[in-house]
């Protein structure tokens, strides 16, 4: 029974500088970086010490909570550096890749005939569990639950998103095989929902509820996607995947090698030619930013979208989940009178003497600068108006910031992510972090009620 | 070195100390903070909490304006009826007059000033206190009082009302944004309830009606709604009334400017169209069931309730208070209600309460700052029952789950 789901609240947010579809190979990376932090709430315990040789697709650690879920290493080479922070928590491995391309190898599994334990076992051993997510709380799947569903979203709807119909490309094959290896892991289906084009590379998949999406953003969050289809009820589990990463897990299957290449865009106002490229979990984000050219150098560089990605430094590493990678502008100047003269440059979602409502289909350049300071949630209604799910977003949010548990339960706490309220945030009049807040309940209940 | 580096180099200066909030303050007036994005998202919207309020001061200027000259026009009437001499009101002739302005700047500007001055030393004593930067609630609140108030209020009485308004108010609820009860209408009662002799009665709402009083030229400066609560009949014509050539208080006679500030309001999305709406219907509504209370002949003449219970619903409302109070303090977002659906029954509630009270309080026959600030103590019981269906919706899809 696919659906087909209207988004009507949300916005697009349309941004100068999206990718041109022509595809390049980033220039070779000397390091790559795996930074634990990427993997939320997971404590690692490593399985080499420096100055150990490592192959591509090697586990360099694994998660203290549950030993069986491990992580690799993208590329082979020597394992140079774990730079540790704070508290000696390690928020940096280095490997330095020695070209050779040296991979671990599994061998192939059919998963058409293959049963569950496998299946599960291979991706564990072979480090992909990490590339599946759970709601409740949107940290890596707990590895003996039984979702009730899995959902992938194949519209990416996020400003200056990748296109999964090109970046992922010739992938079919893959994507068939992680389908249909996920759906054996779970009671219910694999839901996929994708945008009403024609020409899908998701269009032919087997083994998978196959929905479409149409509105603006949020409507390719897989969390607005799960809220329409089904929603998690307490005490159940569903699984989320990206759709790049169920690449990678197919191909797993098909070819018994961790692919860890990624088709990302480089895209943003301050890159001067932006496009797509071909490139490694962890590579230096200077191989393909600096290949694509940077205007200025007062730059934000995002590893991820802007509404959800890091920011990194320009010897900084693509992120471990992240598809893209955007420049835009650092805002950290005055702005004279900015508070009350009228703005066309800027994107607004009232209309106080704000202009981008007379100009829905321009594109902005915008800039790093709050537009304003931090202040009490004083302004109402404005959220509900880009918030598609059935929640309610202010009275959530004040629910996480009071550590009200029980008022977090009842609100949906289970069915959000941080990344559903990106756009409450963006909106915000009282500038107010709403991912942040919404993480630190997920953590709190987490912790408090597992 | 520009002005923008100078305040940059202060700004650095104070950072850390008790003073900061108070510099920037003034600071961020002049220039948007060189902020940028720390966590989540990386780029943000330009509305902030600035824009917000000073789009909500935009659509009360006019109201101003007309307030001011208002004052005067309503003065030299008052003086000129005194004398026999009877004027029709014209706009250009004899409305808009440098009289009427001097006049009316003069009695209503201290007003503004008083109001503004007393109500910010408030709120920056507040931050420097408890080091948080300066909000901007007051903003508009400073805007209304001067507004809401008769014009002949003595200015030490408005500057107690104030302080107690923004203390008690507000500040003690934590500052803005916490509040329960709207600042400007806690002003309001406070002199309501404790200056009652003031507040009410026929002799301040013309400047100069007290100190006439009791000459050979005393004139009476009652509104419209003080003379129907009397069952007297009123002089005044549709036109006068809905554009505002009647004595009130300092902002609330012009329906017609209210009218296009609220829509402004309701355009620019600062203010709700759902709580606007619905109160002009809840109002309305009690008053076709008063009008119908009275076709009945339920109520005769001699009644005391008769005059305002007669007054045609439409016609209620346009006269007193009720037009601004929906559009610019029914509408404050932090003590209405919060949520969509919720903010229909308050917005109705609050219509309906209006009238109810303006009918059967003939003492002080200004029902909607009451009307509103019972409303906002019931707020949080509204959103409470709305977000209690969504939570029962959760809970019954788990159950069917189950079942």
């Amino acid at each position: 029974m696919s659906k087909d789901i209207k988004i009507k609240k949300g916005l697009d947010i349309k941004l100068v500088g999206a990718a041109e579809k022509t595809l390049a190979d980033a220039p070779k990376s000397r390091t790559y970086v795996i930074k634990p932090s990427d993997f939320h709430l997971v404590t690692p315990k490593m399985l080499f010490k420096e100055g150990a040789a490592v192959k591509a697709g090697e586990p360099l650690f694994y998660s203290k909570k549950d030993e069986r879920i491990k992580f690799v290493s993208p590329v082979s080479g020597t394992l140079t550096e774990i730079r540790r922070g704070a508290k000696r928590v390690i928020t940096h491995l280095v490997i330095e890749a020695d070209g050779t391309e040296t991979t671990h190898e599994f061998s192939k599994l059919d998963v058409n005939n293959a049963d569950a334990e496998a299946i599960k076992e291979r991706m564990l051993e072979a480090g992909l569990w990490p590339f599946i997510k759970q709601r409740p709380y949107d940290i890596i799947a707990a590895v003996d639950t039984t979702p009730e569903a899995i959902f992938v979203s194949g519209h990416n709807s996020a400003p200056l998103a990748p296109d999964y119909n090109f970046s992922l490309k010739g992938k079919e094959a893959a994507l068939q095989a992680a389908v249909t290896a996920l759906a054996k892991l779970t009671s219910g289906k694999v839901h996929l929902s994708v945008a009403k084009t024609a020409d899908s590379v998701f269009g032919n998949l087997k083994d998978v509820e196959l929905h479409t999406v149409s509105g603006p953003h949020p409507s390719g969050n897989v969390g607005t996607q799960i809220n329409k289809i089904q929603p998690v009820n307490k005490g159940e589990t569903v699984w989320t995947v990206t759709a790049e990463n169920l690449a990678i897990i197919g191909e797993l299957f098909l070819t018994g090698k961790f692919n860890p290449e990624r088709v990302i865009s480089v895209s943003g106002s301050s890159v001067k030619k932006p496009q797509y490229y071909k490139t490694k979990i962890g590579a230096e984000v200077s191989t393909f930013a600096y290949s694509a050219g940077i205007n200025g150098d007062n730059v934000r560089m995002i590893s991820g979208n802007v509404l959800t990605g890091d920011q990194v430094s320009a010897d900084g590493h693509l992120g471990y989940y992240h598809n893209e990678f955007v420049a835009i502008p650092e805002g950290d100047d005055y702005e004279f009178f900015g508070w009350n003269k009228p703005v066309f440059n800027k994107i607004s979602s009232s209309r106080a003497l704000t202009f981008s409502w007379l100009f829905p289909n321009k594109k902005y350049d915008l800039d790093t600068n709050t537009n304003g300071e931090h202040r009490a949630f004083v302004v109402t209604g404005n959220y509900e108006e880009v918030f598609p799910m059935d929640i309610y977003p202010l009275q959530l949010l004040k629910a996480c910031m009071v550590e009200d548990l029980d008022a977090m339960e009842a609100l949906g706490m289970y069915e959000v992510a941080p990344e559903d309220f990106a756009l409450t945030e963006f909106v915000c009049v009282s500038k107010q972090p709403h991912q942040a807040i919404i993480r630190k309940g997920l953590d709190l209940m987490h912790e408090e009620i597992g | 070195m520009g002005l923008k580096e100078k305040l940059h180099s202060i700004k650095e200066d104070f950072k850390g100390k008790k003073m900061a909030p108070a510099f920037n303050a003034l600071h961020t007036f002049l220039y948007t903070p060189n902020e940028t994005t720390h966590s989540g998202g990386h780029i943000r919207a330009v509305d902030d909490l600035k824009r917000t309020m000073n789009t909500v001061i935009i659509a009360l200027l006019p109201v101003l304006v007309w307030g001011i000259f208002n004052a005067g026009y309503q003065h030299y009437a008052a003086i000129d009826a005194a004398q026999g001499v009877v004027r029709e009101a014209s706009l250009f002739g004899n409305f808009f007059t440098w009289d009427n302005f001097i006049m009316g700047a003069w009695t209503v500007l201290p007003l503004v000033i008083v109001s503004y001055g007393v109500g910010l030393a408030v709120e920056f004593v507040f931050a420097v206190i408890k080091g948080h930067e300066v909000e901007e609630g007051y903003l508009v609140t400073g805007m209304l009082v001067p507004l809401i108030v008769p014009v002949d209020i003595p200015l030490w009485m408005l500057a107690v009302a104030v302080v107690f308004g923004v203390v008690i108010g507000k500040e003690v609820f934590g500052g803005t944004g916490m509040n329960i009860l709207n600042p400007a209408l806690t002003i309001r009662a406070f002199l309501f309830f404790a200056y009652p002799t003031w507040m009410s009665g026929d002799k301040v709402w013309v400047h100069g009606a007290q100190a006439a009083a009791g000459t050979p030229d005393a004139f009476s400066g009652e509104t419209i709604l003080g003379s129907y609560a009397q069952n007297n009949s009123v002089v005044y014509d549709f036109a006068d009334k809905f554009f505002g050539f009647i004595p009130g208080s300092v902002g609330e006679t012009s329906t017609f400017l209210i009218i296009i500030g609220g829509l402004f309001l309701m355009f620019t999305k600062i203010a709700s169209w759902r709580i606007i709406l619905s109160a002009v219907v809840g109002a309305a509504v009690m008053g076709l069931i008063f009008n119908g209370v009275v076709d009945q002949g339920w109520i005769t003449e001699s009644s005391k309730f008769y005059g305002l219970m007669s007054t045609p619903f439409w016609e209620h409302l346009i006269i007193g208070g009720i037009a601004f109070g929906i559009v610019y303090m029914a509408t404050d977002p932090v003590s209405g209600a919060q949520t969509n659906t919720g903010k229909y029954w308050y917005g109705f509630l609050i219509g309906f309460f209006s009238i109810m009270i303006r009918v059967f309080n003939p003492a002080y026959p200004e029902g909607v700052f009451l009307a509103i600030l019972l409303m906002n103590v019931f707020a949080p019981t509204i959103d409470h029952y709305v977000v209690q269906a969504n939570v029962k919706q959760r809970m019954k899809r788990l159950k069917l789950k189950t079942a």
